[in-house]
């Protein structure tokens, strides 16, 4: 038979596809749908369109004016909370409803965390003429109630998940069971750059324009590349679209903020990377896909914890644990104190109420610039969503501090 | 390698009947009355086993075998408590074969080989993996024959010819034929014929199939037979009686006994 192109499943010893037989083929059809796209002048030239002309890239690059007052670092913000939908999520779910629509398939399942994909799912479906029914843990629909509502307005149908903790694992499993029986005419879009083979890829690709804007964005208003790269990592894919085009650059250094909830020594937290400083080995099968996860001794896969509905997931994407195996990326953990600090500092002092994920990046910049006021040092943070969907959460955890 | 499911087909060939595999997940609703129902099932008529291990993202499962993986799960449990409950039924029933239908992570947390060779240490004739496909299965597939453990694959309904051929080399033992694509559970009906899948399985000499997925009633386990199949599998059935019957166990007994025991009458040619 002959020799079909595929893409290489692997990050190292990360990734591959260890779904059940059933789904093999829908997940190689997308691999060739995929390899066809991005070799299409016309694929490209519409999601380019799409980009620029719907969802309003190239977004901005921002150098934050007080928020480091007093120090010698200099912090600017890759501003995807600008983009249409609020969040980065917008690019690659434009890049997999346009894969939807080339593999002949109507309708879109997806899962959700924060709702932030699922708004962006919601509204591509809405453009493309494309049904959407999106998963989302029970949990996660009471502290993130405004984005239900946009994905309902949206015409999409969003779908309560009870089962285990009721959040984002729980939703990407009800996902998965619902693409079992319908890969014939749904694509599963999933929001990460987590899973199954090939979506670590494509998920990466339909985002990489993120770092390669701030990198040439950087140098005209700096001059110089960055010291370092910070992004938050909950599967990842704010962080590998960020850190894709810095990964050939040495001289940056590349920080993926994982949530530490209520601080990754009380085992409340999302972070399976950060932990591996504390010398838990955490490798397994989650999803589709052989990374670092949290789990038991036995296997059985543990709930992760966030204040940020985003993060709270127990895996990360493979690309992700390969780059911390090899030492390119560094992976640590803020916890919610610390990213709800943020979250209000960005606000007084700059005008701008990011989201509790992208919070935590910011914050561990903060901390870097804290610990050494001296230094002169230039940090890129992917903002990489807007906090209007955690007002009401925000609001009431503070009021509830301030309570105590 | 045990020769306990050929030993099985022949005997079945012999009596012109085929065979009825119950699956339950072990240690629902928790050890010492999974031990019960195990014995109950075989007692009853039922020629082979599906245990599942209990995990807590079954992804392949519908609700009902899930409620059954939480339930278990909540005892709390542990993966060789399942082994060590797999090697009491095994000393007292030493000809019926035993299969496991788990998934990957449970397999890595003890390493694959060695994961494998506590299965024969326990008296596990196969393991099927739900969430390993063959083009992932290598590791899995050596660790097993190292451990004279069948390797079981899976044949979905939207299978690839070029799969298909791998599942005919590698599923030892028997050979898992999915009835309709989806996840488990009687909630959605066996899609029967497989007549043309089952033909095309023989010309490829695949080990003999079994098929699985909605199948609920005596009905479906005839018409699997007469479709070709060496047996059928019911999981969803069988657990919805133990979810049904949480409170009374003898009638949890009684009823899983019956209904085996309609199941297996089916299997006459």
């Amino acid at each position: 038979m002959s020799q079909k192109k595929t893409l290489d499943p692997y990050f190292g010893e990360y990734g591959g596809m260890f779904v059940p037989e059933l789904f093999v083929p829908a997940l190689e059809q997308l691999e060739q749908a995929y390899i066809n796209a991005i070799d299409d002048d016309a694929f490209i030239k519409e999601f380019n369109h799409l980009l620029k002309d719907y969802a309003g890239r190239p977004t901005p690059l921002t150098l934050c004016r007080n928020l480091t007052k007093g120090t010698n670092t200099k912090i600017y913000l890759k501003r995807e909370d600008l983009l249409h939908g609020g969040a980065h999520k917008t690019n690659q779910v434009l890049g997999q409803a346009l894969l939807t629509k080339r593999m002949g398939k109507t309708r879109v399942i997806a899962e959700t965390g924060a709702g932030q994909h699922g708004v962006a799912t919601a509204l591509a479906c809405a453009l493309l003429g494309l049904e959407a029914r999106i998963y989302m843990g029970a949990k996660d629909i009471e502290r993130q109630q405004p984005n239900v509502f946009r994905m309902e307005l949206m015409g999409a149908k969003v779908i309560p998940v009870t089962a285990g903790s009721g959040t984002l694992k729980d939703a990407v499993n009800e996902a998965m069971r619902d693409w079992a029986s319908s890969y014939d005419d749904s694509h599963y879009l999933l929001g990460t750059a987590a899973g199954p083979h090939p979506f670590p890829t494509i998920v990466r690709d339909f985002q990489k324009m993120i770092g390669e804007e701030a990198k040439q964005q950087i140098l005209e208003q700096e001059g110089q590349l960055p010291d370092a790269v910070i992004a938050c990592v909950g599967g990842g894919s704010n962080a590998i679209g960020m850190f894709n085009d810095f990964i050939p650059e040495d001289g940056v250094q590349l920080i993926g903020v994982e949530p530490g909830g209520k601080g990754i020594e009380t085992g409340e937290h999302g972070a399976a990377l950060a932990v591996l400083d504390l010398g838990i080995d955490s490798k397994g099968i989650l999803h589709g896909a052989y990374t670092h996860i949290m789990q038991t001794e036995d296997g059985e896969i543990e709930e992760s914890y966030s204040i940020s509905a985003g993060l709270d997931y127990p895996a990360v994407g493979p690309q992700h644990a390969h780059l911390k195996s090899i030492g390119r990326a560094n992976y640590v953990a803020i916890n919610d104190d610390e990213a709800l600090e943020a979250f209000q500092t960005l606000a007084k002092r700059e005008g701008i109420i990011p989201a509790l994920e992208s919070s935590h990046a910011l914050a561990y910049a903060l901390k870097l610039a804290k610990a050494d006021p001296e230094k002169h040092q230039v940090l890129l943070v992917n903002l990489s969503g807007r906090g209007d969907k955690d007002l009401t959460h925000v609001h009431s955890v503070l009021t509830e501090m301030g309570d105590k | 390698m045990s020769n306990r499911y050929s030993n099985l087909f022949a005997k079945l060939d012999q009596n012109a009947e085929g065979g009825f595999i119950p699956f339950v997940t072990i240690a629902d609703p928790d050890l010492e009355t999974s031990y019960e129902i195990i014995k109950t099932l075989i007692d009853a008529g039922a020629d082979a086993l599906e245990l599942g291990i209990p995990f807590s993202d079954p992804i392949a499962d519908g609700p009902t075998i899930q409620a059954a993986n939480i339930r278990a799960l909540d005892n709390p449990i542990r993966t060789q408590d399942c082994l060590d409950l797999i090697r009491r039924i095994r000393d007292e029933y030493p000809d019926t074969p035993i299969g496991l239908l788990l998934y990957s992570n449970l397999v890595l947390a003890k390493g694959i080989e060695q994961f494998y060779q506590l299965c024969n240490d326990a008296g596990v004739d196969s393991v099927l993996v739900a969430d390993v496909p063959v083009r992932e299965s290598k590791p899995f597939r050596l660790a097993a024959e190292k451990a004279n453990i069948d390797a079981v694959f899976i044949v979905p309904p939207n299978v690839r010819d070029e799969t298909l051929r791998q599942v005919a080399s590698y599923s030892r033992g028997y050979t898992y034929l999915l009835s309709r694509s989806g996840v488990t559970g009687a909630e959605s009906q066996a899609e029967m014929p497989a007549d043309a899948m089952i033909k095309t399985m023989k010309a490829y000499h695949a080990a003999p199939p079994i098929l699985g997925f909605g199948i609920s009633t005596p009905k479906q386990v005839a018409s699997a037979i007469a479709a070709g199949a060496k047996g059928a599998i019911s999981g969803s059935a069988v657990v919805k009686i133990i979810e049904n019957n949480l409170n009374d166990k003898q009638t949890m007994l009684s009823e899983l006994a019956a209904f085996v025991r309609d199941m297996k009458a089916a299997t006459k040619r």
